[in-house]
């Protein structure tokens, strides 16, 4: 079986999502923490596999590459991978309380639905051919509407507006392909890396002019960032924390891989690389100068969240070794972040009902541990040592100021600073302010903590936080340096 | 300089973070909770201590652990300088515990455990930035330190209290980015190195840029040693309750600025290449500047707490003045003040929290006749104002007089003249405390009418330690002889003239 | 396999309705009209795959009877009509969620008029 590994990290889900129904939804929480918990081990078996004997290549149906579809695991679709099978866990184990009320029906459904966004993410990671990648990407959008879509009534609407966008994005992807595939005849990611002319061929600019372009959209880089805020925002809080932090980095992922791997970054399409370039440096800025203008707790953290995805392009489009280093690193702490962050404010609208930051008036008093995550969180996102946020903005800003662009160092000092006003901002409400006036659906100000199936994932990830920035550096050199492109 | 490997710095570091986690689950038993701070703080001083007498010998004790930053591993060392700071914040940490718990008990405060606990984490930090070995190792404990101050700062929650520490927030969290592009850059002018006496900057970039950096550096530190223009915080952080501010914002957070001050320019940049960049003059009158103005501003403020704030403004510049004139007595003379002004200045600040919990008074008006119900606090206030004035027998005169002597020494007298004036300012600015204290009020005899003894017994221990610094200035911790020893090592060796007291 | 695009009027086509797609997304307040724009859009993407593989000359990929060495050069490039299957599948999923959505849309705000809706969600 373990010579399986590679394709059994995506298809542990989907057993698990066709399982579900057939089994009359029933134990849908069950079949899913098995096959999250396979893919997980899957995942971190191929993962080891891949930094001790060198990428994985495995051949679906035993067509060998360039006509059949392979999946490569190297040490960076490893740790991705093994990323997103981690948060999906963590969700999936957070998720409980908020569907204990749903009919069986419903919530196996929303199960087997997870699980399909989780095979389709994963099968993102690990394809080696791009229009499997075009294939998992839908399917996991797909999903993502469906499951954010059962937020309540304004969810729906900015659903709507997700799917048209997204379809438009991958539209705009499966076109640079098609550019792609005339050129060279293979979809093939390794056989096309070879085959493609080294020289700025206009079609060459053209077709990754159109995949950057899907994929920037995709990963909510400013200015395509528009259907982030509301899709986040009201989105139901088994998911939010899962989606937040892994979505929207796998398309950054895979506009990575396609930059890095398939062209080549030196002798390749200069012009969309520069262009996501200043891209992201105004969506570092412009992700915190709005984040500070929200009283939405999750709405900030949305905003924050198109900030940060403007950091790891940031790193992505300077493209030196240490820029890299800092935006993969980055995937990995900013996921860990976000999610505690979203997970820690969604279990507080859902055990006390409040979502603005006025209202976090005296949280810490009644969930201590929760509102403990979330500081340390914030601390991290504001990127103080020794938490994760410090150590990938540091390979960050050294990256900028080795490529000499000081506008980038500019942008992320600047981030940094305005992120400490508006995370502080909640900080001070939640330890420092007394709450006055009485909130519903709490009675006083003992101590009611979230249930151990919500919280143990929020403390878990906030220490997760310490610990990713203490031990950074064997993260860098075990995991992201083999990774990095040769 | 022989250097053994040993984890005792990183322990002396550690032992108050465990402490911290305790302390935070022990909230419920106010008596186990103290008992932790106690007890941590005298393991600490234990271990800084029985690092002493290798120290003085030259041994230097050396802690690497895993790496934080490329390049830069987690990197402790103790060599006399770092000793000094340990020193002070180590043996302060005990006293100011005793002190808060009568001061804590005696104003019914809430929230004690989250105090003590990030008054732990605050001395752990401050250890840190003392024997740090690298850049990275003294940025993140720097960080932290300002981090663990913020629930200190606004430990009262009221509306004054959050807006103080919005702005040491502001001020501080601004200037660590300032000093982490200032560290980046260095990084890449000089990838892992260590602070080296002597400094590793020199030729690895152009003046210009040279200079450049040092004021990047000059700014991010600044901010915490209170060089004017960037001291607006000090004054708003008073907002603290006093332990607060005679532990952290007299002794610790102000001495970790400081502190990284001198690091900078003599273990990274080098003396020399300061003044080859000229940047030592520009310090020097920032320096000068500070320590007139505020003193100056500390003649025009009648609460007593901001008056003493003021007073720390003008008297920390003294230790940048001396490293920013460069000559080995001025550097004596700075780090030896690095501790005797803590000892003082924590007596001062001791004294204001002792009146405040006795009568409630805050304002230099209504201490009208105290001195003669309170004779302990204000006769400790007295010795600790003719400390921080310059006066012979006192650990003052003994730092003053070496950055007098220094200053001749690297050819500018005029700093002389500065610090005479200071004197004379910070007599003026003292002395009506003490009179009115003294001689004012209904003419009725002395009573012994004092808060409780964990209040008024650590300001006399301190009172006294700054007149033993003045006339001993070796006794116990051999400070004077580390401040020689550290200001030696920053020169080429050759014979050295040094003033003041033996060893 | 080279592209002579400016020469064949399918790429023409292909362009024509991908623009005409876009602006069907943006342009109407209706928001089935949205949905159409959408899958015209699509539609314009299918239309530019099939059209790589074609050839001069030649046939639908199936052998003849007999045909044991099939000369590749009759044969129209299957791969991108295998390709376009599946994405024709991506399309009628995306439109099956997207009408899904719109009627649960309809049932709780009664309107499917962009503007309209977003004046009842303030």
């Amino acid at each position: 079986m373990m010579e399986n590994a590679p394709v059994l990290i995506l298809l542990a889900p989907l057993t698990g999502a066709l399982l579900i129904p057939l089994l009359g939804f029933r134990f849908g929480r069950a079949v899913t923490m098995a096959s999250l918990v396979a893919s997980l081990f899957f995942g971190l078996s191929s993962l080891a596999q891949s930094l001790s004997a060198g990428p994985v290549h495995y051949h679906l149906a035993g067509w060998s590459p360039p006509w059949g579809i392979e999946i490569v695991v190297d040490p960076l679709s490893g740790v991705v991978a093994s990323l997103v099978s981690a948060m999906a866990v963590l969700a999936a184990m957070y998720s409980g309380p908020f569907l204990a009320g749903w009919t069986r029906r419903r919530a196996g459904t929303f199960y087997s639905v997870y699980c399909l966004l989780v095979s389709g993410l994963v099968g993102i990671v690990i394809t080696g051919d791009l229009f499997n990648l075009y294939v998992f990407l839908e399917i996991s959008s797909l999903s993502a509407y469906a499951l954010l879509s059962t937020g309540g009534s304004r969810s729906i609407v900015a659903v709507f507006r997700y799917l048209l966008i997204g379809t438009v994005a991958a539209s705009f992807y499966l076109l640079g392909v098609g550019y792609l595939y005339a050129m060279t005849g293979t979809l093939n990611m390794a056989d096309m890396s070879a085959r493609l002319p080294n020289d700025d061929v206009a079609v060459l600019v053209v077709a990754a002019s159109f995949i950057v372009i899907g994929l920037a959209i995709k990963a909510a880089l400013f200015p395509l960032h528009g259907w982030l805020p509301d899709a986040y925002t009201y989105a139901p809080g088994p998911v939010v924390g899962f989606i937040a932090a892994v979505m929207a980095k796998v398309s950054a992922y895979a506009l990575y891989r396609i930059l890095y791997y398939v062209f080549d970054p030196v002798g390749g399409p200069r012009q969309p690389i520069e262009l996501l370039g200043w891209a992201s440096v105004i969506a570092v800025v412009a992700g915190s100068l709005m984040a500070l203008a929200q009283k939405d707790v999750q709405r900030m953290l949305a905003y924050s969240s198109i900030g940060q995805m403007g950091y790891i392009m940031l790193g992505i489009a300077i493209g030196s070794p240490l820029a890299l280093t800092g935006a993969v690193l980055h995937v990995i702490n900013h996921a860990v972040m976000k999610g505690c962050l979203f997970m820690a404010v969604n279990g507080v609208q859902w055990k006390v009902g409040v979502f603005r930051v006025r209202e976090f008036a005296g949280m810490a008093k009644r969930l201590p541990w929760t509102m403990g995550a979330f500081t340390v969180a914030a601390l991290s996102m504001v990127g103080l040592p020794p938490t994760a946020g410090f150590f990938s903005k540091y390979y960050l800003a050294l990256a900028a100021i080795e490529s000499g662009h000081l506008s980038f160092l500019f942008a992320l000092v600047l981030s940094s600073l305005l992120g400490a006003v508006y995370f502080f901002r909640v900080i001070e409400y939640a330890y420092l302010k007394t709450n006055d006036e009485p909130i519903e659906a709490d009675a006083g100000t003992e101590v009611r903590e979230l249930d151990a199936s919500m919280l143990v994932p929020v403390v878990a990830l906030a220490a997760l936080v310490l610990l990713l920035g203490i031990f950074n550096q064997t993260v860098v050199t075990m995991l992201v340096v083999p990774g990095l492109p040769s | 300089m022989e250097i053994i490997a040993n984890h005792r710095p990183l322990v002396a570091v550690a032992v108050s973070l465990v402490a911290a986690v305790a302390i935070l689950l022990s909230r419920r038993h106010p008596n186990l909770r103290e008992s932790w701070t106690l007890v941590a703080a005298v393991t600490k001083l234990a271990i800084v201590v029985s690092m002493l007498p290798g120290v003085l010998e030259g041994i230097v004790y050396e802690s690497r652990s895993l790496e934080i930053l490329p390049g830069w591993s987690l990197h402790l060392k103790t060599d006399p300088f770092g000793m000094v700071f340990a020193l002070l914040a180590a043996s302060l940490w005990i006293v100011t515990s005793l002190y808060s718990i009568g001061y804590m008990r005696a104003g019914g405060y809430t929230h004690q455990a989250g105090y003590f606990a990030s008054f732990a984490v605050c001395v752990s930090s401050a250890i840190g930035i003392a024997f740090a070995a690298n850049l990275a190792t003294f940025f993140l404990f720097y960080e932290i330190l300002t981090i663990a101050t913020y629930p200190l700062v606004v430990h009262r929650r009221n509306d004054e209290a959050i807006g103080g520490g919005r702005k040491y927030l502001a001020y501080t969290l601004i200037a660590g980015q300032v000093l982490l592009v200032a560290i980046l850059w260095a990084a890449r002018l000089s990838p892992g190195a260590s602070f080296s006496p002597g400094g590793f900057l020199a030729g690895t970039a152009s003046p210009t840029s040279l200079r450049v950096l040092f004021v990047m550096f000059m700014i991010g530190i600044g901010v915490k040693a209170a060089i004017m223009p960037l001291h607006g915080w000090l004054p708003a952080a008073m907002v603290a309750p006093t332990p607060v501010s005679a532990l952290l914002h007299a002794v610790a957070v102000v001495k970790a600025g400081t502190f990284g001050c001198v690091r900078i320019i003599g273990f990274v940049f080098g003396v020399d290449l300061v003044a080859e960049l000229g940047m030592g003059t520009v310090l020097a009158t920032f320096a000068a500047f500070t320590i007139v103005i505020a003193s100056l501003r500390a003649l025009g403020e009648d609460h007593l707490k901001r008056r003493l704030a003021y007073s720390t403004v003008s008297q920390l510049s003294y230790i940048v003045l001396g490293a920013a004139l460069g000559s080995v007595t001025a550097i004596v003379g700075a780090i030896f003040h690095i501790a005797a002004h803590g000892f003082m200045k924590i007596t001062l600040f001791f004294c204001a929290g002792s009146i405040y919990t006795k009568t409630h008074k805050e304002y230099i008006r209504d201490l009208k006749g105290l001195g003669r119900t309170m004779p302990v606090t204000f006769g400790a206030f007295t010795i600790g104002a003719l400390g921080l004035a310059g006066m012979p027998l006192m650990a003052g005169f003994l730092s003053k007089w070496n950055l007098g002597l220094g200053a001749l020494e690297s050819g500018q007298p005029v700093v002389v003249f500065v610090l005479v004036l200071s004197g004379l300012l910070n007599f003026a600015y003292f002395f009506p405390i003490v009179h009115t204290a003294f001689f004012d009020g209904d003419g009725r005899g002395f009573r012994f009418d004092e808060a409780s003894p964990l209040i008024w017994a650590p300001l006399a221990l301190t009172a006294v330690f700054s007149i033993v610094l003045g006339v001993a200035p070796n006794y116990g911790f051999h400070f004077y002889e580390l401040a020689q020893q550290a200001a030696a090592s920053l020169f080429a060796p050759g014979p050295i003239m040094l003033a003041g007291g033996g060893s | 396999m080279t592209i002579e695009a400016l020469s064949s009027v399918n790429y023409w086509l292909a362009a024509l309705l991908f623009v005409i797609g876009l602006y069907g997304i943006l342009a109407p307040p209706n928001l089935v009209r949205k949905l159409m724009g959408m899958n015209i859009m699509q539609t314009a993407v299918i239309v530019f795959f099939i059209t790589l593989g074609y050839k001069d000359d030649a046939t639908p990929p199936i052998a003849r009877h007999g045909d044991h060495e099939p000369v590749v050069r009759n044969y129209i490039n299957p791969l991108p009509h295998t390709l376009m299957l599946t994405a024709i599948v991506v399309s009628v999923s995306t439109t099956g969620v997207a009408l899904a959505l719109l009627i649960r849309i309809h049932r709780r705000f009664g309107t499917l008029s962009e503007p309209e809706l977003l004046e009842k969600l303030k």
